[in-house]
């Protein structure tokens, strides 16, 4: 079997803010390691240090000690305009809060990170266009993301995190704004991308929702890891679909 | 990527509320205060100069000074020019020719109406020949004055157009009363563009001196140089006639001597005061209005946080951020200045129409498009640099700290 490629590596990470006197260890000595089509739970109640890992994660945030590697690219080397574009290439997020720029039609919204890696307009607009589709929004191309339902704009989100074809998608609660049954859809979306090859990265509070999807789950407690399951089901699953496209491929 | 920040600045404004229009009245008023003003600027400045008198010909202007009342050049003076005078002129080696015009105020009667305006002078011989020349204008109807014409008149243009308030048009062959006394109209001349031609009747001068009782005096010669080129060296030969002649000293003259050119001078220079004055008020609008924008875009960069951490999440690089904020606030000087553009070529436009119809000139409105240009690269550039330090705050926002909005 061949070995799978590392994506994420971060390496005894810690993050502390300073408040004042005290000091908040956010992420204290963080190791984790992520391979490429891996479906991963970053686990935790609030205050764990899970949104933390995740900003750190997707290059949002620097350590304040220990690396993180990005496709073996040490990313505490590189510029903010770097990391930027590092960032829009590599990572796809999806938050919460959906997070789509108000005054963007769903169209817009997806075109935005292809036009800050320089794609030209003509080859954004048909992107997006597929992208919509593949997320069953192809009739609302032009509607603005408040005249969209919580479920959509969270359609649109997934579709815009795959605008630049990332590696990685980071999913910070994804299902935390949306009722079960549309939550359930947005997670059906995201195992889709997986089974495609697609690493997924999930943040979420819920142990539940992290066992039911994930492959791997980190338990993180005060900034610490706490411990590591794996569901070894699912990983023969990936292969097997792995397998298949290589079969298709050759 | 500068055009598809231009077009998301632009889909941004869109979304901009009556606050952030308001603060762009600053602009507004500094671009239609510079561009009505430079656009009515030509207008005034040949309205102004036309009701001066000023025309482009070479001559030297030689009036009384010390005037007592209100009216026109020379009369009133308390010393007035003589025909002694004249003569002097006249022998200077550096004259070419110099003609006495005498300008009185009078009133006339026509059509049961009594209006009151100026009668000038129309000398005879060789001099009417050459005052003719110099008025540069044919009659409209009828025809002018001759030597042999007595008890006779020809009139300004307004005359013709019922512009004078007779009520009614006076045409060639009609009667109207001087100062009492009858006078044949005997034709009009054409539109000259300013009231000392357009309101004016022209007599000859024998009549004049009769009517208004003239003696020897005289309200104005003019005096033209043998050479043009060394027309400021003929008219200190005629200041220092005249001060030997009057027995003044240099600096107490009673008398004025002027050419064209320093005429024109005096009235841009009231001009240019005018001018330097809304150009002021205009930079202080201006000023105002750049810090209105500083104001709004600071203001905006703290509304559009979370979207500064959206953009940066998804691989907007902080030069990307501050272009943004940079070209939207280099846009929200512009539309200020397109506002100002058009509203100051429109006052330019009915101001020059104002002037035309108040003191009768004939003005042609015009259309600067390199002012509208420049006033346009101007307020884009005022809005850019304002939005500097706010576009420069926006760049530098933490993303995650930014995406908690």
């Amino acid at each position: 079997m061949k070995k799978q490629k590392i994506i994420i590596k971060l390496k005894d990470v810690h993050k502390y803010y300073y408040m004042g006197e005290n000091i908040v260890k956010a992420v204290d000595g963080l190791s984790i390691t992520i391979t490429e089509g891996e479906f991963v739970a970053i686990m935790g109640v609030s205050g764990s240090g899970k949104s933390t890992s995740m900003n750190l994660i997707g290059s949002l945030d620097m350590p304040t000690k220990g690396k993180i590697f990005l496709d073996n690219e040490d990313i505490s080397t590189f510029t903010e305009s770097d990391l930027a574009q590092v960032r829009g290439k590599k990572i796809g997020f999806i938050f919460q809060s959906f997070n789509l720029i108000p005054n963007l039609t769903a169209l817009e919204n997806i075109m935005i990170p292809m036009m800050f890696q320089g794609i030209d307009e003509f080859e954004r607009e048909q992107k997006a266009e597929e992208l919509l589709k593949s997320v069953n929004l192809g009739e609302r191309m032009d509607h603005y993301p408040n005249e969209l339902s919580g479920g959509e704009q969270q359609r649109v989100a997934i579709a815009r995190s795959l605008a630049n074809n990332p590696e990685v998608i980071l999913a910070d609660e994804p299902t935390g704004n949306l009722d079960t049954q549309t939550g359930q859809m947005v997670l059906e979306f995201l195992k889709n991308l997986n089974k495609k090859g697609k690493t997924i990265i999930m943040v979420t509070h819920d142990p539940d929702l992290a066992q039911k999807h994930a492959n791997v789950v980190y338990w993180l407690k005060d900034g610490k890891l706490e411990k590591i399951t794996k569901k070894k089901n699912g990983w023969s699953k990936i292969r097997k679909e792995k397998l298949k496209q290589l079969k298709k491929a050759k | 990527m500068i055009r598809d920040s231009f077009l998301l600045s632009i889909k941004n404004l869109k979304q901009r509320g009556i606050r952030s229009w308001l603060t762009l009245l600053g602009i507004f008023i500094g671009i239609t205060a510079v561009v009505s003003l430079i656009s009515l600027g030509n207008g005034l400045q040949f309205a102004v100069a036309s009701q001066f008198g000023i025309s482009q010909t070479e001559l030297i202007t030689i009036e009384a000074g010390g005037v007592l009342g209100y009216g026109p050049p020379g009369t009133g003076a308390v010393n007035p020019l003589t025909t002694n005078d004249l003569e002097a002129i006249k022998k200077l080696s550096s004259v070419k020719k110099a003609v006495k015009r005498n300008i009185a105020p009078g009133k006339l009667g026509y059509n049961d109406k009594l209006i009151f305006g100026y009668v000038a002078s129309i000398p005879s011989g060789d001099d009417r020949d050459f005052i003719y020349e110099q008025l540069d204008a044919e009659p409209i109807t009828g025809r002018f004055l001759k030597d042999s014409d007595f008890g006779k008149v020809f009139l300004g243009y307004n005359f013709y157009v019922d512009k004078v308030g007779l009520d009614k048009k006076v045409l060639p062959g009609k009667k109207v009363i001087i100062n009492d006394k009858e006078f044949e109209v005997l034709g009009i001349l054409e539109k000259k563009g300013s009231f000392m031609f357009d309101n004016a009747v022209f007599m000859n001068e024998k009549d004049m001196e009769d009517l208004f009782d003239y003696k020897d005096e005289i309200d104005i010669i003019l005096a033209q140089p043998k050479n043009k080129n060394e027309i400021d060296r003929t008219k200190q030969d005629i200041e220092k006639l005249l001060r030997k002649q009057r027995d003044v000293k240099e600096g107490e003259e009673d008398f004025s001597v002027s050419t064209p050119e320093a005429s024109l001078t005096t009235v841009n220079n009231i001009l240019g005061g005018v001018q330097a004055f809304i150009v002021i008020v205009a930079s202080l609008s201006i000023f105002i209005g750049a810090l209105g924008i500083v104001n709004t875009m600071t203001t905006s960069v703290l509304e559009r946080k979370k979207e500064i951490g959206i953009m940066k999440s998804i691989g907007a690089r902080n030069q990307d951020i501050f272009l943004q904020f940079f070209i939207e606030s280099g846009l929200l000087g512009l539309l200020g200045g397109i506002a100002g553009a058009i509203f100051g070529t429109l006052i330019g436009i009915f101001g020059t129409l104002g002037i035309n119809n108040f003191l009768g000139t004939d003005i042609k409105p015009t259309i600067d498009f390199v002012l509208i240009f420049f006033s346009l690269l101007g307020s884009f550039i005022v809005g850019a640099l304002a939005g500097i330090i706010p576009a420069m705050n926006a760049a530098k926002q933490n993303p995650v700290e930014a995406l908690q909005g």
